[in-house]
């Protein structure tokens, strides 16, 4: 028998569109906006993929999936087999499907992108990871014990990544985090309405299966240091991604009237303690009549989203330069259009006032033009004189920036911080200045992306699994 | 799940409990505190440690119902379960050999301040105990505070008990005759007021003096500024940085206001668990 002669792949070109909530209805619910593609979607939308040689998607993932084989499988109907080769890579697929910005990644690197839309990838994915969730879940192999201990602080995206890659190797990892529940910023921080919790626990059980012990209710630098860990708790490696748990403040005054919270807390309480079913559970938060965002980042679309479900009649984002510098991602801010978010744009805030009770009642503002580029070469805000004017507001968020937890830092000796406070770790291995001890995510680099934290937590179990090698020889 | 070990029951609103929690335990210091979580819909509650046995690896908590939570709490009894016990959090007492140190503690204050006394005394201080309660049915712990200080003033509000009077009346006293020179540091824990009382006496004596600060928390390990409070004009999170503060130096107003931010919505929770309360067990709410 003959091969058939190839036949030229028929190009579709415009991407399945994500079944979505209607704004109206769910931008006063907390179900997910998003509601994820039916097989049959998911199988016409891997197809799309050309499977060309060069595969330029490869390189804009950070965790290295091999994104055309998978989306091969996927094109067959061999869900199976699609989820079993993303995870060769991603820990955490369910939640990358979500909250990746595969349009900076794998996305933008598409040849089919070159002319027409690129491959849905992240739904694709999606579509595999929420399947398989929902049908059990199939462990995957893991390697005989190395009778090493590796202790990983902090179980956000970095956390689980370098712990379920540490475990696949054989190493036996115990994760220690400081709430209640594992996850991290994917619990407390992004809200239900991109990531329902349940997507999160599931994944964080999928780990617990690959032998990984999660310790919460565990604040290291508090319970125990990073050097008691390693010389009393037997560990001979630690890997520290304790992400950005540190709000910034805007300092201007006002700041601590009530009603003013950081975008972590506003989060924290809706998010981790489900605040918007109060009283049924019982962790309070207000949100009044009018609420102003400040910041233009993808937490500040999801502090102006969450306060429209929360009741507010009014969310605002207030944002010192114009839409084309929003840092938030573009279907972010789409989103949060259609939901009614209002934009304040090229305004910054001078000072909250408060009334007689120190409760926020308004905020001045000060409207800004668009000067020369800067360092980062966004064209930078320069305020105009006498341009003031007063908001009336009943909630501020701040949401313009966190830095580093400084608990693990502040306790562990020989640790070198930088002067913003994150920990000085190698990008290529995540080693720091102190032997066996690593780091990744955003206690390193400062806020970034779940999928940027993810990568580094590959990183530093890479590097600690050759530690250990190491050290074996 | 943590082990309520043992419940005893000062007042129908101020109970104790030792919790079976042997990771805080091992490392915990005097000034520290915990946050405990009853069930799955709970609030984080923060509570300063008031005693515990590295040992058995035990942390005993005293607490004051004031809201559904606390009452929850008081529900429950020895060989019960509560969710989540996260500790220690902040900073521990700075102990050192100071000299003469008056320890001061209102109310349900008087648990917190207890290990703080003994350690210092531990570190060769003489302390000067006075501990105050509003009525002689509130009033606890007079053994173990006798036994942590050097000596022991008690008083009570409405004179009930021992003596009639504030506890800032009787640091005055003490501050009076043994002359302000002659006491080298004031620490005072307890209700907002009581403490911002003890800061003005002390500010006029220009005396030292430390509070142990509670803020409304959500996570306690600095991640969400919830807890912030104004301390010699510059904002501080109480979880990480306190929650002990030169008294002379916090914003008591908007600490006040900032702890009352929310007091609508507890309320209203509190009265909609008592009725809950009351249709489901029969008990007519008395409980």
């Amino acid at each position: 028998m003959t091969d058939a002669p190839k036949a030229k792949k028929q190009i579709v070109p415009k991407k399945n569109e994500m079944p979505a909530q209607d704004p109206v209805e769910r931008s006063r619910n907390f179900n997910e906006v998003a509601t994820g593609y039916s097989p049959e979607t998911a199988k016409a939308e891997a197809a799309r993929c050309l499977q060309c040689k060069n595969e330029p998607c490869r390189q804009g993932c950070p965790v290295e999936v091999d994104i055309p084989a998978f989306l091969k499988l996927a094109a067959e109907g061999d869900f199976d087999g699609a989820i079993a080769k993303i995870k060769e890579k991603n820990a955490l697929p369910a939640v990358c499907g979500r909250v990746c910005p595969q349009e900076s990644q794998c996305e933008k690197y598409c040849t089919l992108g070159k002319k027409h839309d690129p491959v849905g990838i992240g739904r694709v994915e999606r579509f595999c990871a929420d399947r398989e969730l929902a049908g059990g879940v199939k462990v995957p192999g893991v390697a005989a014990p190395t009778g090493f201990k590796v202790a990983v602080v902090g179980s956000g995206p970095a956390g689980l990544t370098c712990a379920a890659d540490l475990a696949k190797l054989g190493h036996k990892v115990t994760v220690f985090e400081a709430l209640h529940v594992a996850g991290g910023v994917l619990m407390y921080g992004i809200p239900e309405f991109r990531l329902p919790k349940a997507v999160v626990q599931g994944e964080v059980e999928n780990l617990k299966k690959l032998g990984v012990d999660i310790e919460v209710n565990s604040v290291v630098g508090k319970f125990a240091t990073v050097d008691e860990l390693m010389e009393g708790g037997g560990f001979d490696a630690v890997f520290i991604g304790t992400g950005a748990g540190l709000p910034y403040f805007m300092n201007i005054p006002g700041e601590n009237l009530c009603g003013v919270y950081s975008a972590n807390e506003f989060l924290t309480r809706t998010n981790l303690m489900k605040a918007y079913l109060f009283p049924n559970w019982d962790t309070p938060i207000k949100v009044g009549r009018k609420v102003a965002v400040l910041g233009g980042g993808n937490v500040a679309m999801d502090a102006a989203r969450t306060a429209l479900r929360l009741g507010a009649e009014e969310s605002w984002i207030v944002y010192r330069r114009s839409d084309k510098e929003l840092p938030a991602r573009h279907e972010e801010v789409e989103h949060a259009h259609e939901e009614g978010v209002k934009f304040a744009l090229l305004t910054s805030p001078t000072k909250i006032m408060g009334d007689e009770n120190g409760v926020v009642q308004s905020m001045e503002c000060l409207k800004y033009e668009l000067g020369e580029p800067d360092a980062s070469g966004r064209r930078s805000p320069v305020p105009i004189a006498g341009s003031e004017y007063v908001m009336d507001i009943d909630t501020v968020v701040v949401a313009i920036g966190q830095g580093p937890n400084p608990l693990v830092p502040r306790t562990t000796k020989g640790l070198e911080v930088n002067r913003k406070g994150n920990i000085v770790a190698s990008t290529e291995t995540g080693a720091t200045s102190k032997p066996g001890v690593y780091a990744g995510g955003d206690v390193v680099t400062g806020a970034a992306t779940v999928i940027l934290a993810m990568g580094a937590g590959k990183v530093g179990a890479r590097s600690i699994h050759d530690y250990l090698t190491a050290k074996k020889a | 799940m943590y082990k309520i070990l043992e419940k005893e029951v000062f007042s129908p609103i101020i109970k104790l409990m030792v919790i079976d929690a042997p990771k805080v335990a091992k490392s915990c210091k005097a000034g520290q505190f915990i946050i405990l979580r009853i069930n799955d819909e709970g609030e984080r509650i923060p509570l300063t440690i008031a005693d515990y046995d590295r040992e058995k690896g035990t942390i005993t908590i005293v607490y004051q119902e004031v809201g559904k939570s606390t009452e929850q709490l008081g529900a429950l009894e020895a060989g019960d379960y509560i969710k989540d016990f996260v500790g220690p959090l902040g900073e521990a007492s700075h102990i050192e050999k100071f000299g003469t140190v008056l320890v001061v503690g209102g109310g349900v204050g008087i648990a917190p301040v207890h290990p703080i006394a003994r350690s210092l005394k531990e570190a060769g201080n003489h302390v000067i105990g006075v501990i105050g309660s509003r009525t002689k049915e509130l009033m606890f712990w007079e053994d173990k505070m006798r036994e942590a200080c050097s000596e022991l003033h008690v008083t009570t509000d409405d004179g009930t008990y021992v003596r009639k009077g504030f506890v800032t009346d009787v640091m005055k006293e003490i501050i009076e005759a043994r002359g302000k020179e002659n006491i080298n540091l004031v620490i005072a824990i307890g209700p907002q007021p009581m403490m911002r009382a003890c800061s003005n006496l002390t500010k006029e004596y220009g005396l030292k003096t430390i509070v142990s600060l509670n803020a409304l928390m959500v996570d306690g390990t600095g991640m969400c500024g919830c807890c912030r409070v104004s301390v010699g004009g510059k904002t501080k999170f109480v979880c990480v940085d306190g929650p002990e503060f030169d008294a002379h130096e916090v914003d008591w107003l908007e600490l006040g206001r900032r702890g009352a931010y929310f007091r609508d919505q507890e309320q209203a929770a509190r009265e909609k668990a008592k009725e809950k309360h009351t249709c489901q067990c029969g008990c007519g709410g008395g409980r």
